[in-house]
C-alpha cells in the first residue's frame, strides 16, 4: 500500500489505473492546450413556436399554443406560454422554454419588488384609492424593462433565445403591443406574430388591422376571432404546432387568461390536394 | 427560402426527421460562432443642411429578412431637451442599420446631452455632440454598434450643420448624405442635384472650357422636394425601403417633425 | 472639563444614546437659509430664500430641477447638496432608461435616505451637512418629502427646513387644512408667505432673493426666478396688506417673527 500522503484520498492506481489527465491543460499533464471557452446557449433545445397578439379598440389579445418540441418532437403538450404579469400586461415567449422558464422567474422577481413598496400615505377618497391602487408597471414600462434585459444578453454574447411579445395597457391606459428578441431588437405594431406565425398569420392579421386607425374601430370579439382562426391556419400549417392553445384578452377590466382553449371547426378538406413535398407532382 | 427559416427555425435542434438537417459542424472540437449578434433591420435615411435649417429623412419601414417587422418604426430621434419627448430639443439623429443597437446608442447620446445640460447649465453645441457621438461610437470599435449614423442641427453661427457617420465613429461635417439600404440609389441623386456633381455651366464652352456650377445651399422647400423625391425613388427600386418617410426639419424655431406616407408593397 | 467624549465620530454613541456628529449636521441645515415645501391634490411647490455671501456676490442656489417630474430645495452645505443631487439625476435617469417611467418620489428619497445612513455607520464617513425638501409629482400624484442628515425622510403635506423655518412652520400648521383643496396660485402665494413669515423683520422678499418650483399633475416641474416672481411677489403681498388685519392667522404669524 502506497503511504505517501500525496496517495491519501485518491483512488488506488493499482486497482482502477492511473488517473486520465487528458481533460487538463497541457501545464498539468493533460493534452488539452488551453482552457475550452466559456460557453453560453449557442442553440435552443426545448422550443415554442409562434405566439400571436392584436390590438382591438380597447385592449389587446394575446394567443400561443401550448406545446414545446424537441426538435421535432411534441416533447410537452400543456406548457403555457402566456405569462400575465400584472392587471394590464401580459407576456408571450416563443422560441426557448428554459430561457422563458428563466424570464418568468425574474419577472416575478421584479413583480413582488413592484408590490413590496406599499403604497404611499393613505387614500381618502376612491380617487386616490384608484391612483394609490393602481399598478406601477404598465405594458410599455414591461417591455422598455425586457428589452433591456434581452439587448444586455445579446451584448454578453449570452442570450436569452426568445422572441417575446409584450401586451396590455400603458401608462394612459391605451392598448400597448411591442415585441423584444434574442438581439435586443424592438419594434411595435398593430398586430404582430413571432416565429411562423410572421409568415402565415401576419397578413391574415394585417388584414383585419391594416394601421393605427383600424385598431380603434375594432371590437374585442372581431379581434379574438380573427386571432383564433389565425391559430387555425397555424396548425394546419406549422408542423411545431397543436391544437391546444392559450389566450389572452387584456384590456380596463384587467386580464382575462384561458389556457386550454381547443381549435373548432376544423377542415381538413384542402388536405387531400397536398402531394409529397414542393417537388413531387404526382 | 434558405434565409426565411434561418431566423425562426431550430437550426442544429435534436431529432431531425429529414435528411437536410445541417451537418457541416459535426465534427469535434468547440463550435464557433453559433450565435451571431447582429441583424439588418433595413430603412435608408438621409440628412440635407441648408443656409438656415437641416433636414433629416429616414423611411419607418423595419424589416428581418423578407418580413415587414412593423411599417411604423422610426429612426430619427431628437437628442436632449426635456423628459422623454426631449420637448425644446435641438438636435436630431438619425441612424439605420441594426436597430438595437441603434436604440441603444440614442438612449446614450440622449442621456448624455441631457447630462451635459444638467451639469454646465446650457444646451449642447451640435458640434460638440458630435465629436461625442464619435467617441461614443469609437468607444465599442471592437463591438461597434453596427449603425450608420447621421446628426443634424444648427451650428454656433445659426447655419445648417449635417455630421455623418461610419459604425466606428470616423465622421465628418457634408452638405448632404445618405445612408442605410438604399444609400447607393440615394447618394449619386443627391451628388447631382444638392453638390451639383457633372453640371456644368451651359453658357461655358465645350471640352476643357467647360465650367463647373458652384453648389449653394438650397432653398428649404428645394430640399423637401428632394428628399420626398429621393425616397419615392428608392422605394421602387429597394425592398426594404418604404411605408412612411418621416422628417424632421431643425430651424431656429425648433424640430418641425412631419409624416409622408410611401408606397406599402 | 466638559469636553465631550463621543463626538469625535458618527459610529459611536453616547451613553445616552445620541450620535452627536449627526446632531451636530443637523445644526448645519439651521445654518442654512429657509426654504418651504407645500402640496395640494394637484400640486407641489417649494419656495426657497437665497442668501449671497456679499453684496457682490451672486445669489446661491436653492432649488434644482432634477427630472422633469420633481425637483429639490436645500438647506445647508451646497456641496453636499450637489453630490446628493448628481446621485438623484442619475437614479431619475436610470429609471428613464430601464423602464421608460419617472421615478417615484418615494423611492428617490428612500435611496437617498441609505445613502445618508451609510455615512453614520462607517468609521471616517461624514453625515451629509444638507436638508431637503423633494416636491414633484409622480404616478401617485403629487408629494413632498423631507431628508435630513441622519438619513430620516418623511413625506408631509407642509415643511420647511433651515434658518428660522419654525416660524414658516407655525404658518403652515395653521393654513394646513386649506391646503389640499388649493389651487396652483393660491399655493404658491400660502408657500411665499409662509417663507417671508421666516424673515427677520428688516428684509423683505424681492425677485433677487426668491426662489420658487412648482411642479403639477398636467406640468413639468419649473424653477422660476427673478422677474418671472415678481407678479407673485406684487399680488401675494398686496394681498396680505388688504386683508392681514382679517386675517388673524397670518397676523399671529408677524408677531411671532419679531
Amino acid at each position: 500500500m502506497n503511504h505517501f500522503p500525496e496517495a491519501w484520498g485518491r483512488p488506488r492506481d493499482d486497482i482502477y489505473g492511473s488517473y486520465n489527465a487528458s481533460y487538463l491543460p497541457q501545464s498539468r499533464g493533460g493534452l488539452q492546450s488551453h482552457h475550452q471557452p466559456t460557453t453560453h446557449t449557442q442553440q435552443p433545445i426545448v422550443t415554442g413556436t409562434s405566439v400571436l397578439a392584436l390590438k382591438f379598440s380597447t385592449g389587446v389579445v394575446i394567443a400561443a399554443d401550448n406545446l414545446a418540441s424537441y426538435g421535432s418532437l411534441a416533447r410537452f403538450t400543456d406548457v403555457h406560454r402566456l405569462k400575465p404579469f400584472n392587471k394590464r400586461a401580459v407576456v408571450g415567449f416563443g422560441g426557448d422554454v428554459s430561457d422563458m422558464q428563466y424570464l418568468d422567474r425574474l419577472l416575478n422577481s421584479l413583480d413582488v419588488e413592484e408590490n413590496y413598496t406599499s403604497p404611499t400615505g393613505d387614500a381618502k377618497s376612491d380617487d386616490d384609492r384608484a391612483l394609490v391602487d393602481a399598478p406601477l408597471m404598465s405594458a410599455k414600462n414591461l417591455h422598455t424593462y425586457l428589452a433591456k434585459v434581452m439587448y444586455k444578453r445579446r451584448t454578453d454574447f449570452n442570450p436569452l433565445w426568445n422572441a417575446l411579445l409584450v401586451c396590455g395597457l400603458d401608462e394612459k391606459d391605451q392598448p400597448f403591443l411591442a415585441s423584444a428578441d434574442l438581439l435586443g431588437t424592438t419594434f411595435s405594431a398593430p398586430s404582430m406574430a413571432t416565429g411562423f406565425g410572421a409568415h402565415l398569420a401576419q397578413p391574415l392579421l394585417r388584414r383585419v388591422a391594416p394601421d393605427e386607425a383600424a385598431t380603434q374601430e375594432l371590437s374585442k370579439e372581431k379581434a379574438v376571432e380573427a386571432i383564433k382562426e389565425c391559430m387555425k391556419v397555424l396548425f394546419y400549417r406549422d408542423a411545431r404546432s397543436m391544437n391546444e392553445y392559450s389566450v389572452a384578452v387584456i384590456d380596463q377590466s384587467g386580464v382575462e387568461l384561458k389556457e386550454d382553449e381547443k381549435l373548432e371547426n376544423q377542415s381538413w378538406a384542402f388536405a387531400d390536394r397536398i402531394k409529397g413535398y414542393g417537388t413531387q407532382t404526382v | 427560402m434558405a434565409s426565411l427559416f434561418q431566423q425562426s427555425m431550430p437550426s442544429t435542434g435534436p431529432g431531425y426527421s429529414f435528411a437536410s438537417a445541417p451537418t457541416h459542424h459535426s465534427s469535434s472540437g468547440p463550435r464557433q460562432h453559433a450565435f451571431y449578434p447582429y441583424t439588418d433591420n433595413g430603412g435608408s435615411t438621409l440628412g440635407i443642411s441648408g443656409a438656415t435649417f437641416t433636414i433629416l429623412a429616414g423611411d419607418t419601414r423595419s424589416t428581418s429578412g423578407y418580413n415587414i417587422n412593423s411599417r411604423y418604426a422610426p429612426k430619427l430621434f431628437r437628442i436632449g431637451g426635456d423628459g422623454p419627448e426631449n420637448e425644446g430639443a435641438r438636435i436630431v439623429l438619425s441612424v439605420v442599420g441594426f436597430a438595437a443597437d441603434g436604440n441603444a446608442l440614442k438612449e446614450r447620446l440622449d442621456t448624455m446631452v441631457k447630462m451635459y445640460r444638467y451639469q454646465h447649465g446650457k444646451e449642447i453645441s451640435v458640434h460638440a455632440c458630435a465629436q461625442r457621438l464619435s467617441h461614443i461610437l469609437y468607444g465599442k470599435r471592437f463591438f461597434p454598434y453596427y449603425v450608420t449614423a447621421i446628426l443634424g442641427g444648427l451650428d454656433d453661427e445659426g447655419k445648417g450643420a449635417l455630421y455623418s457617420y461610419d459604425p466606428v465613429g470616423s465622421y465628418e461635417r457634408e452638405q448632404c448624405r445618405a445612408a442605410g439600404a438604399a444609400s447607393s440609389l440615394i447618394m449619386p441623386f443627391l451628388d447631382n442635384q444638392v453638390n451639383l456633381k457633372n453640371q456644368y455651366d451651359p453658357a461655358s464652352g465645350e471640352g476643357l472650357e467647360k465650367v463647373m456650377r458652384v453648389p449653394e445651399p438650397l432653398p428649404q422647400e428645394t430640399v423637401e422636394q428632394l428628399v420626398r423625391d429621393a425616397f419615392t425613388s428608392a422605394v421602387e427600386r429597394h425592398i426594404e425601403v418604404g411605408d412612411g418617410l418621416q422628417m424632421m426639419i431643425i430651424t431656429k424655431e425648433g424640430v418641425q417633425e412631419t409624416f409622408t406616407p410611401l408606397k406599402k408593397d | 472639563m466638559f469636553r465631550n467624549n463621543y463626538d469625535n465620530d458618527s459610529v459611536t454613541f453616547s451613553p445616552q444614546g445620541r450620535i452627536f456628529q449627526v446632531e451636530y449636521a443637523q445644526e448645519a441645515v439651521k445654518q442654512g437659509s429657509v426654504v418651504v415645501g407645500i402640496v395640494s391634490k394637484t400640486h407641489a411647490v417649494l419656495a426657497a430664500l437665497k442668501r449671497n455671501a456679499e453684496e457682490l456676490s451672486s445669489y446661491q442656489r436653492k432649488i434644482i430641477p432634477i427630472d422633469t417630474h420633481y425637483g429639490i430645495a436645500l438647506a445647508g452645505l451646497a456641496s453636499d447638496a450637489r453630490v446628493l443631487s448628481n446621485f438623484m439625476k442619475q437614479q431619475s435617469l436610470a429609471s428613464r432608461l430601464t423602464y421608460g417611467r419617472p421615478i417615484l418620489l418615494s423611492d428617490i428619497t428612500s435611496r437617498i435616505g441609505d445613502r445618508a445612513q451609510t455615512n453614520t455607520q462607517h468609521y471616517g464617513k461624514r453625515p451629509y451637512g444638507v436638508g431637503l425638501l423633494i416636491a414633484g409629482v409622480d404616478a401617485r400624484g403629487p408629494h413632498l418629502f423631507e431628508f435630513q442628515p441622519s438619513g430620516v425622510t418623511v413625506e408631509c403635506v407642509a415643511g420647511g427646513i433651515g434658518a428660522r423655518s419654525q416660524m414658516a412652520r407655525t404658518y403652515l400648521e395653521r393654513n394646513l387644512d386649506e391646503f389640499e383643496n388649493c389651487s396652483r396660485e393660491e399655493l404658491i402665494k400660502h408657500a411665499l408667505r409662509a417663507l417671508k413669515d421666516s424673515l427677520s423683520q428688516d428684509k423683505e422678499l424681492t425677485v433677487d432673493n426668491t426662489s420658487l418650483g412648482v411642479g403639477g399633475m398636467e406640468e413639468n416641474f419649473k424653477m422660476y426666478e427673478g422677474q418671472d416672481i415678481a407678479g407673485w411677489l406684487e399680488t401675494t403681498f398686496e394681498n396680505k396688506q388688504e386683508g392681514g388685519q382679517a386675517a388673524e392667522g397670518s397676523g399671529e404669524g408677524m408677531e411671532l417673527d419679531s
